[in-house]
């Protein structure tokens, strides 16, 4: 089957076509969407087709990535036509305005991201945290409880991120001591946090619910500009919670990457033997990574009770941290991967909110909310360029 | 590596008669093993549930009492009284209703495992079972009853093993990690759930005005025949004899056939499996595939025993997939030990839910999340084996180390 597969260099002209075939359903967008919104499916479908053969002769030329890239570009222009139309001009103006739709793809992309930037630091180390749902349903409950018991936000935050980096730490004892297998523990946090949130949550609230918070209980927006366009409307009234995940994202680049700590991280999750060999604690590296990525989890379950919904209740987070898991593989376990994957399905989320309000649409919004996964599960399936994890990633170490 | 390959060095015999052969010892003590850390883990879980129970100011004793009146459990006594008989057989009618699927999913779970894979998508292969059951049940007017249950059962579960062997085949194909594939399956399963049978979805029925976000009823010549109790009240079904065929199924395709014997052999070292010539990859698609079967059949079951249709609010709160893991866990992904755990967590589900808890004793609403608890100390515990396999080395070199005194004393 390889044999008979002639192993050649792609030629120049691929590069060329699949950059063209990209660029042309990039053109397709823009004129399918607002403001330009060209309401004909001829232009559309046009141009999705001339990108798909484009696409197709890059793949077949060899330059796999490139070509699939453009024919599932060119695909997503005749399907985004094709919906534009069906939605009419009316609709599609009043739900696609850039600036409100990008604040809110912040807005559900933060609590991804600081999850997704936990995640990856316990990966890195060599832990796999399918647990981040539990941390960030337990941020979720112990932000909203510790702000209405003290009264201030910044004290609620601390104790959800204490509450979140318990429950990790917990796991950690079981993965890192124990040896237990990774998922199953990851699976027994998330039952835990479920059924502990839950409890606590009836025990401590009942059937009334979490009461009205306060202003100063609720983490507070940035607020910059109230004017009108693109910039402002998008950046202006951000939360606070929003502009730290931006820095936490810069510093996480900078600590992985670029320090020895991060060194250190990185040497253990992909060869522990050789990283205990030079003196670096194999278990305290993981120990530390696993308790910040609960700690981080936290944070953004406290984002999502305390600065966005304002209130709690059973399974709120609802699947986010399995999205947070997801972004963090789409990323490939890279800190700028990882966010730019959550701002793709915090976008998913807001246009499939924002679509609900166009009439008969509201079915559809629905199936858009399994967008993330698809496109995961895509990503791990290699068609756009493989994932790979740490090589140590899942692996109990034993000292010897 | 565990504590099995601690083998005692060489000694002479000691002058009695039993010297058991290595082979003997270890098959000793995997038995031992096999069903004491089980069951040391479910005591552990209970006990931690009873404290938490504790801090929150009720009795624990007289908690986990309520509960069990409630599972009808109590049905086996001898003595218990005839009103108390018949109370009791409603509530074990409804344990062993909730035991059905969970043994099915257990053994999805349970036959990945035994091929080395963890299949956390037994939920999204069970609704994909349950919406691909509703449809077919509730399409096909006029068809001859037995006949039409059949295909439901056949479609539902064909569905399933396909859901289920995308990720069989993606870890085949390109080595996809199981885990991350099932965990997006379920979700996207979740959603295309909540999306036929909502509001203008494709699979809505509109005989309420279309205003109700459920499906069509499915025909009323594809329920299945309920054994015990009354249909009106949702008696035993019928699909509870197909969960035990289940097993035995089960039983009998991994321990006496070649099939079986394949997967075993990749879930225990797939390298020697490849070097023996067996196809890896082709085991992990049928393994796999098998599995959702399980799921999806169980799907099947519960919307032909007892749901008859389905409504958004189903596919979204249903846990069944899930607690399957910890059924699969708990079992040790043995049938006989499938049963078992399934039987245990049917009947706390049953136990701690609205209908069959008595709120005087301990409010159902906190109960229903005790269960959470209870299940995922389970599988926290079952997943550290390490934990109790490590006391029960700990307890044999202390007697190692008895008989050795008791030698040195004696020569």
């Amino acid at each position: 089957m390889a044999a008979a597969r002639v192993v050649r260099e792609p030629s120049p002209a691929s590069r060329i076509t699949g950059v063209a075939g990209i660029v042309l359903a990039l053109l397709a967008y823009w004129l399918t969407l607002p403001p330009v919104a060209a309401t004909s499916l001829v232009l559309p479908i046009v141009l999705g087709a001339v990108s798909i053969g484009l696409g197709a002769y890059t793949a077949v030329d060899g330059r796999r990535r490139l070509g699939w890239g453009a024919i599932s570009a060119g695909g997503l222009a005749i399907l985004l036509g094709a919906l534009a139309v069906h939605a009419g001009r009316g609709n599609l103006d009043s739900a696609v305005v850039w600036g409100p739709l990008f604040a809110s793809m912040f807005v559900y992309a933060t609590p991804l991201t600081y999850a997704a930037l936990g995640g990856l630091f316990s990966e890195r180390s060599g832990v796999v945290n399918i647990g981040l749902e539990g941390m960030m349903l337990t941020g979720c409950f112990f932000g909203i409880w510790g702000a209405e018991q003290t009264g201030h936000w910044y004290l609620g935050m601390l104790i959800a991120m204490g509450a979140g980096g318990l429950l990790a730490l917990i796991y950690g004892f079981f993965a890192i001591h124990l040896r237990a297998d990774q998922i199953v523990g990851g699976t027994a946090i998330n039952f835990l946090a479920l059924g502990i949130t839950g409890y606590l949550f009836i025990d401590i609230y009942g059937s009334t619910g979490t009461p009205d918070m306060s202003n100063a209980e609720s983490v507070p927006n940035i607020s910059i500009s109230n004017a009108n366009g693109f910039f402002p409307q998008a950046f202006g009234d951000l939360n606070l919670l929003v502009w730290i995940s931006f820095a936490l994202l810069i510093l996480t680049y900078l600590f992985v990457f670029r320090t020895p700590w991060g060194l250190r991280l990185r040497a253990v999750g992909e060869h522990p033997r050789a990283a205990d060999t030079v003196g670096i604690s194999v278990f305290g590296v993981r120990y530390a990574a696993v308790t910040f990525s609960g700690m981080l989890s936290a944070m953004g379950g406290a984002f999502l009770s305390i600065g966005f919904v304002h209130s709690f209740n059973q399974n709120m987070t609802e699947g986010r941290g399995f999205i947070a898991l997801a972004a963090l593989i789409f990323g490939k376990w890279r800190p700028g991967g990882a966010f730019a994957a959550a701002l793709l399905f915090g976008f998913s989320s807001a246009l499939a909110q924002r679509l609900g309000s166009i009439p008969n649409w509201a079915t559809y919004a629905v199936l858009f909310q399994a967008l993330p996964y698809v496109l995961t599960l895509v990503a791990v399936a290699g068609v756009i360029g493989r994932s790979i994890p740490p090589a140590a990633d899942g692996e109990p170490y034993q000292k010897q | 590596m565990s504590e099995q390959q601690f083998e005692e060095p060489p000694r002479a015999p000691t002058g009695g008669d039993y010297a058991p052969s290595v082979a003997e010892r270890l098959a000793l003590y995997q038995r031992a093993g096999g069903f004491v850390t089980p069951l040391v883990t479910a005591i552990i879980a209970f006990f931690i549930g009873g404290l938490v129970v504790l801090a929150s100011g009720s009795n624990p004793l007289s908690t986990y009492r309520a509960i069990f009146n409630g599972t009808g459990l109590n049905w086996f006594f001898p003595w218990i009284s005839s009103a108390d008989r018949t109370l009791a057989a409603l509530n074990l009618q409804q344990t062993l209703l909730l035991t059905t699927p969970l043994i099915l999913c257990g053994l999805a779970v349970a036959f990945a495992f035994r091929c080395g894979m963890f299949n956390i998508g037994g939920q999204g292969q069970y609704a994909v079972g349950s919406i691909m059951a509703v449809w077919v049940a509730s399409a096909f007017v006029g068809m001859n009853g037995p006949l039409h249950i059949v295909l439901t059962i056949v479609v539902a579960s064909v569905c399933g093993a396909l859901w289920a062997g995308i990720a069989g085949l993606l870890k085949a194909t390109v080595g996809a990690h199981e885990v991350i594939s099932t965990i997006m399956l379920n979700w996207i399963a979740y959603w295309i759930g909540s999306w036929v049978f909502a509001l203008g979805g494709p699979l809505q029925s509109h005989a309420n005005g279309g205003s109700v976000p459920v499906s069509h009823d499915i025909q009323p010549n594809t329920h299945l025949h309920v054994f015990w109790g009354n249909p009106v009240l949702q008696g035993l079904h019928i699909g509870f004899f197909v969960a035990i065929a289940a097993l035995v199924v089960y039983w009998i395709t991994l321990n006496r056939t070649t099939l079986g014997y394949q997967v075993r052999a990749v879930g225990f070292n797939p390298e020697a499996a490849r070097y023996g010539g067996m196809s890896v990859a082709r085991n992990y698609v049928v393994a796999m595939a098998i599995a959702g079967g399980f799921a999806g059949l169980a799907g099947a079951i519960d919307v032909l025993g007892w749901e008859f249709r389905l409504n958004v609010n189903d596919i979204q709160v249903s846990q069944i997939g899930f607690i399957a893991i910890a059924v699969a866990l708990l079992g040790r992904n043995t049938a006989v030990g499938v049963f078992f755990s399934a039987l245990l967590f049917g009947a706390l589900l049953n136990g701690t839910s609205t209908r069959h808890l008595d709120p005087s004793v301990f409010r159902p609403d906190l109960a229903g999340n005790l269960t959470l608890i209870i299940q995922g100390l389970v599988v926290l515990f079952v997943g550290a084996d390490v934990l109790v396999l490590w006391l029960w080395s700990q307890r044999r070199k202390l007697r190692l180390a008895r008989a050795d005194a008791n030698t040195a004393v004696t020569s």
